[in-house]
């Protein structure tokens, strides 16, 4: 028999209906792989053990009754900024080491109300800052592909365990590729949407103009089952878009017969890995193949995404971690003499290095004297960026590139160098200035086997495009079947 | 391209953010954050004269609601993760001496 950790929503909502299994036994196998790997692995900072299993009684009992919801029994995971009611949400630093959540996230919210089961929270770079999720304050999450590599990060912990099957699909975030890097270091598919798309009520803000709420899945048709249950209006999100949420997943098998893909010679780039550019390459044919018309077209602004992205990221959190006062919630160093110390000496102690530097970075460019040539020139070029995606969705459907421009990498290899690590993102950051989604899959394996993964990005909205076009992918190919050896 | 940040810069920016440093943390970040501030001042090189700041990609206007009570935390729930609280208030430290 299979291994139940190993289906994809599609098959495990397929095998309840059949009572072909339980939910209790499906979210005993994602807890098993847990117990059994997550000590090498490292993806979880909470297991919800008990609360899990609980839950997993409660939908046996609905599907006996035929009320399953549209993911009742589905085990998952969620990064650990979302809020989850009565469970610790550290944002994988200090500071909240013991914070416990008084409410749900919207998105948290959609999943319960739809039937999913959370097992647990993943571990992630502290507040998303980061490409590997070795600035984590708690532990380092190894790559289930090569456990000397990285994950990925910001949301390595969630594609780790998607990876290695500790639950079905993780809810996580991508403010500049935490979504979609990991997924492409952890050979598995993820989606970063339209800004405004998912509502980040509730989700532990990094740079609120840039932050999208997304999946990390084993498939693109999972992806479409789950975006359908989290999209969508939120009066707690004023920024989240009126426009209804399609039904994703009724139109992905319409095939991409004449769909036009650009490709962006700006991301295929002197010391982009051979072999990564060789799968892509590759896979171009392969979309081909399918009736694609695939066209060079030029992004000349690409270059400065990198400055732009980090330029607005890092100002919104100097403003956003400001909350972080050692009063209402949080560390807080409890001798400090005065006010003003318990400030200063909370979150020195609270916040990690990385934390430390982006606070430090935002606040300098949103200084007096300063503001014009940091903050206010990111977001001109902000515009122009955008203005190139504008421009070449004129002549193209969609776009495609490498998620990275090379595969995961050692850990400690950059941890020692910030600015290195920033470099990591060259590929990913581009497009959330712009507000636009990306999809990243799966298209290959280096000779060393580490997966290696494609992104398709299209304008505002064009999920179902982008949907349509990966599942075509996933099925004339098998790179998202491959799993990793746990062992 | 940005000159490097002087030790008095680090200080005035961490006093600004509220972040207590350590002496051997002043200059760690100063050289770190002076590289990224070179790496960022790229931008110089963008002509903007003619762009305006983007300042929103949904293209959404005045976002009401109702101004309507709605039920919200308790007063317990809001204190719950409170480091220090004295009889339903959040405790702080004495602001003058």
């Amino acid at each position: 028999m299979m291994d139940l950790s190993d289906l994809t929503i599609k098959q495990a909502l397929q095998g309840l209906k059949e009572k072909k299994f339980s939910a209790r036994e499906l979210v005993l196998a994602s807890l098993e792989r847990i117990e059994r790997f997550d000590q090498d692995i490292s993806a979880f900072l909470t297991v919800c053990k008990e609360s899990a299993l609980k839950k997993a009684d409660e939908a046996d009992k609905l599907i006996a009754q035929g009320k399953a919801n549209p993911l009742t029994g589905i085990p998952y995971s969620a990064k650990d900024v979302f809020s989850v009611k009565g469970v610790k949400t550290t944002a994988s630093s200090k500071i909240l080491e013991n914070y416990i959540a008084p409410y749900d996230a919207t998105s948290i919210r959609k999943l319960k109300g739809a039937g999913a089961i959370l097992i647990g929270k993943t571990n992630h770079d502290p507040f998303g800052f980061g490409s590997s999720t070795e600035n984590s304050d708690f532990k380092i999450t190894k790559n289930p592909w090569n456990k000397n590599k990285v994950p990925g990060g910001s949301s390595g912990g969630s594609a780790a365990a998607v990876a290695s099957g500790m639950g079905i699909f993780s809810l996580a975030e991508d403010t500049g590729g935490s979504i979609r890097q990991p997924a492409c270091f952890c050979g598995v598919t993820g989606i970063k949407v339209t800004y405004g798309r998912v509502s980040r009520f509730g989700v532990i803000a990094y740079g609120s103009s840039l932050d999208t709420i997304g999946v990390i899945t084993k498939t693109v048709e999972d992806a479409t089952i789950l975006l359908k249950e989290i999209g969508g209006r939120d009066e707690n999100d004023a920024t989240t878009l009126n426009e209804p949420v399609p039904d994703y997943l009724k139109t992905i098998d319409q095939g991409i017969k004449n769909l036009r893909i650009g490709v962006p010679k700006e991301y295929f780039i002197k010391g982009i890995n051979k072999e990564v550019e060789a799968s892509i390459k590759k896979a171009i044919k392969e979309f081909e193949k399918l009736g694609a018309k695939i066209e060079p077209v030029s992004l000349p602004y690409t270059k400065y995404a990198i400055p732009a992205y980090y330029l607005s990221g890092i100002s919104e959190v100097s403003a956003n971690l400001a909350r972080y006062d050692g009063i209402r919630f949080g560390y807080s160093q409890k001798d400090a003499k005065d006010l003003k110390s318990l400030y200063f000496e909370s979150r020195a102690k609270g916040f990690g290095p990385e934390v430390k530097r982006r606070i430090m970075l935002g606040t300098y460019a949103l200084s007096a004297g300063y503001y014009d040539a940091f903050y206010k020139k990111a977001q001109q070029v902000r515009n122009l960026i955008k203005q190139d995606f504008d421009k070449v969705f004129e002549k193209v459907d969609i776009l495609i590139a490498p998620v990275s421009p090379f595969p995961a990498f050692d850990i400690g290899e950059k941890a020692q160098d910030p600015l290195q690590m920033w470099l990591a993102d060259i590929f990913t950051v581009t497009i959330n200035p712009a507000g636009i989604p990306g999809l990243a899959i799966p298209c290959g394996f280096t000779s060393d086997n580490l997966p290696i993964g494609l992104q398709l990005i299209g304008p505002r909205l064009s999920e179902p495009i982008l949907f349509k076009a990966g599942h075509a992918f996933q099925k004339i190919t098998d790179w998202h079947k491959s799993k990793p050896n746990l062992k | 391209m940005a000159k490097d940040l002087t030790r008095k810069q680090v200080e005035h920016v961490a006093e600004l953010a509220h972040i207590g440093l350590t002496e051997k943390e002043i200059e760690k970040f100063r050289e770190q954050l002076s590289a990224i501030l070179d790496f960022v001042s790229k931008l110089e090189e963008v002509d903007t004269s003619k762009t305006k700041a983007l300042s929103q990609t949904t293209g959404l206007k005045n976002v009401f609601r109702q101004d309507i009570v709605k039920p919200s935390f308790t007063q317990e729930q809001a204190l719950m993760n409170a480091p220090d609280q004295y009889k339903g208030y959040f405790k702080v430290k004495a602001v003058f001496k």
